[in-house]
């Protein structure tokens, strides 16, 4: 209000700049004629010459290291693929579904080394369903602790909690897959799996909804609970995701103009209608944007879901089986893989990693656009 | 100002005499390989730059596989494996290799079952359990070998490396000698297709799962378990006796080798002496056999022989097991002939 009134301080040197502007361009070609009227930056501008030469050389240095991020791709995925060439022409496009089955235990065979036997199958099973658990797990959590930190959180523990959430994406995942052996695997077998293994296969919820084979003691919580496998290896990528989901949803959270927050109570919305309408809506395009960065990670996180996920080459609809996933396979056996054939088949995998994340990166952007189409926001 | 030019000039001549000494005298050699044999060559390579100064030999632990690809396509001067190459790897090589025998490794039963400190495995057993054959530990087939161990009827949990292993090779070699089944089955290699089972990753992967799982059973280097202090089970040798795995047991697994064969490609599971320890293995250096330069060949020759009559002694300071006399003497025998 006060703004109106006074004389603005910014609108007055802005006007002359303006004014200025359109004297030189009037009087653009005989620049010289009139030199004693030209301003110290014009003379600046002027006495520095063309700049059109250095404005191609800058475009042209900054288009190269776009074309890096295309050349880089390229480059790994022919790498990939001239590497891979022994077990291509070995197994061909069934390496990504087939699975040879064992004489004697009448099981599924899918990786044996020793007599030469590579599909892929149980390995991207494996990354699948472990970076599933992660986001189910993560997502709401992260989404939770963004709400809480931009929304309701009292002004002491905003530091601490971001410290510390930043803290968790420091952590080498190492040193959180040794912190699962030690601590997450004892704790999901002696407390968290029973519960869940009671749910499941409780007899009414099993008669009720055995229909979906989730339940029972072939479910989605059947067989030896060993606190190890699919679940675990689920659970750790959660925690490694977790920050990064959080710290970026909680940015996009942040730039939600206050105004839209400031509307939405004014229109007598409650604290929990304002978040939904005024900044989730808004920030929903960001949102997934994080997820797919933390997905993005569980895809390709090694080191500790290789120390928790069991490394058999199974596949199981339970979450407590062994499991195994593309990218420890590789970080597993590469080293001492002494035949070609081994050797070209998880460079294989590797490509199959590679092709899974472009899917799945596809997959997710392709959701956002169906979501949004660009399409403002709004109040339903 | 004079005397503290006079010094600086002192210095830089010292530094550049010792700078054109190194320079005179500088041998480089490089090699990749095994991660076993990791701690024990960086112990003999530092100490063998100590007393030959200017030749500095660095080593890469890629693991057996790795080193095995970069020393026969000439990448590296030496290689080293846990495992011995095969014919074909052998006839595939660009350059013509010798498997030296530098230390040897044992793989010794590692368990966790409440109450109970001591086992003894005869090695049909240790195969049904790691096929999964042998489900409990009160089975009759292992209380058969520990009459005074009070065994509980838990199910066995069986944990073995996930990681491509020499451990796991050597392992898997003992079991396919001592039992049909295994060998028509998994049968040898770094990596197998296990038929039941837990992988953990390392040896300290496997040591902490067993550690985390009551009723569990694995395997890890004798060098590891000794390193931890971690106890291990008594396995049955060829002889017919109980070997708690020790160093001096290993050496005499490998002293006790009828027909040792002249490349030393020679698997020392299940060996007959009385005393052996039936789960041991060399661990070899591949050396070419003509060096590609010849200054380098004569460094890595001098290092050799270097390393048997020296290097060897002080092995078991990092509980590997020394190579045995009559074996020694053969490697010089082949380290003198090499070019």
């Amino acid at each position: 209000m006060t703004d109106l009134r006074m004389p603005n301080p910014v609108a007055a040197p802005s006007r002359s700049r303006a004014e200025e502007r359109n004297d030189s361009s009037a009087t653009d070609a005989p620049v010289g004629s009139v030199s004693g009227e030209v301003s110290a930056v014009r003379g600046y501008l002027l006495s520095r010459g063309n700049s059109a030469g250095s404005d191609r050389f800058f475009a042209g240095a900054m288009l190269l290291c776009a074309l890096a991020i295309f050349a880089l791709v390229a480059l790994i995925a022919v790498e990939l693929m001239t590497q891979s060439r022994l077990s291509w022409h070995a197994f061909g496009f069934s390496f990504f579904y087939k699975f040879n089955v064992d004489p004697i235990t009448h099981l599924p065979l899918f990786w044996d080394p020793v007599n030469g036997v590579f599909y892929a199958l149980p390995f991207i099973y494996g990354t699948l369903v472990t970076s599933l658990v992660a986001l189910c797990i993560a997502v709401p959590l992260a989404i939770g602790l963004a709400v809480f930190l931009t929304e309701m959180c009292p002004l002491w523990m905003r530091a601490p909690l971001s410290f510390f959430t930043e803290l968790l994406a420091a952590i080498p995942s190492v040193v959180y897959g040794l912190w699962a052996i030690f601590i997450l695997v004892p704790l999901l077998r002696e407390h968290i799996n029973p519960v869940l293994m009671a749910i499941f296969t409780e007899p009414g919820l099993t008669h009720l909804l055995g229909w979906t084979g989730l339940f029972g003691d072939n479910g989605l919580f059947g067989g030896v609970n060993l606190g190890l496998g699919l679940l675990c290896g689920g659970v750790i990528l959660a925690i490694m995701i977790l920050p990064i989901i959080a710290s970026l949803t909680r940015e996009v959270m942040r730039s939600v103009p206050n105004s839209q927050r400031e509307a939405a109570l004014a229109l007598g919305a409650t604290r929990w209608e304002m978040i939904r309408m005024a900044v989730l809506r808004n920030a929903r395009i960001g949102i997934v944007g994080s997820v797919i960065l933390g997905l993005g990670r569980a895809l390709g996180e090694t080191m500790a879901v290789a120390m928790v996920i069991g490394n058999s080459p199974e596949i199981h609809l339970s979450l407590l089986s062994m499991g195994h996933s593309m990218a420890s396979v590789i970080a597993n056996e590469f080293s001492e893989a002494t035949s070609d054939m081994h050797r070209s088949a998880l460079i294989e995998v590797g490509l199959a990693l590679f092709l899974v994340t472009i899917v799945v990166n596809a997959f997710a952007r392709i959701l956002v656009w169906a979501v949004t189409r660009g399409a403002p926001a709004r109040v339903q | 100002m004079n005397k503290r030019k006079r010094f600086s000039i002192y210095v830089m001549t010292l530094v550049m005499a010792m700078a054109g000494a190194q320079f005179a005298m500088a041998q480089k050699l490089t090699g990749a390989g095994s991660t076993f044999d990791y701690p024990i060559f960086a112990k003999w390579f530092s100490e063998y730059s100590q007393a030959h100064p200017g030749v500095e030999i660095n080593y890469q632990s890629i693991g057996s596989g790795g080193g095995i690809q970069q020393v026969s396509n000439g990448l590296v001067d030496f290689g080293a494996s846990d495992g011995p190459m095969t014919d074909a790897q052998l006839a595939q090589s660009k350059v013509k290799l010798v498997h030296i025998p530098v230390v040897l490794g044992a793989v010794v039963p590692v368990f966790n079952v409440p109450g109970v400190n001591n086992l003894r495995f005869s090695g049909e057993t240790l195969a049904d359990i790691f096929l999964g054959n042998i489900k409990t530990w009160n089975d009759p087939r292992i209380a058969k070998d520990n009459p005074s161990v009070m065994l509980p009827s838990m199910a066995i949990n069986v944990v073995h490396r996930a990681d491509g292993s020499g451990t796991t090779f050597i392992f898997a070699d003992y079991l396919s000698k001592v039992s049909s089944a295994w060998k028509s089955g998994p049968g040898v290699g770094t990596s197998l297709n296990w038929p039941k089972g837990i992988g953990g990753k390392g040896s300290e992967g496997v040591t902490g799962l067993i550690r985390q799982l009551p009723g569990s059973i694995g395997y890890v280097e004798l060098t590891y378990a000794l390193q931890n202090h971690i106890s291990f089970g008594a396995v049955k040798n060829a002889a017919g006796n109980w070997i708690t795995a020790s160093i001096p047991g290993v050496t005499a697994a490998a002293a006790s080798v009828k027909n040792m064969p002249a490349d030393f490609r020679v698997s020392i599971t299940n060996a007959p002496g009385a005393t052996a320890y039936p789960i041991s293995s060399f661990s070899w250096m591949l050396v070419p056999v003509k060096a590609q330069d010849a200054a380098k060949g004569r460094v890595l020759r001098d290092f050799l022989s270097w390393m048997v009559k020296s290097g060897e002694a002080q092995v078991s300071s990092l509980y590997y097991a020394p190579l045995p006399e009559n074996v020694g003497q053969k490697v010089l025998k082949v380290v003198y002939s090499l070019q």
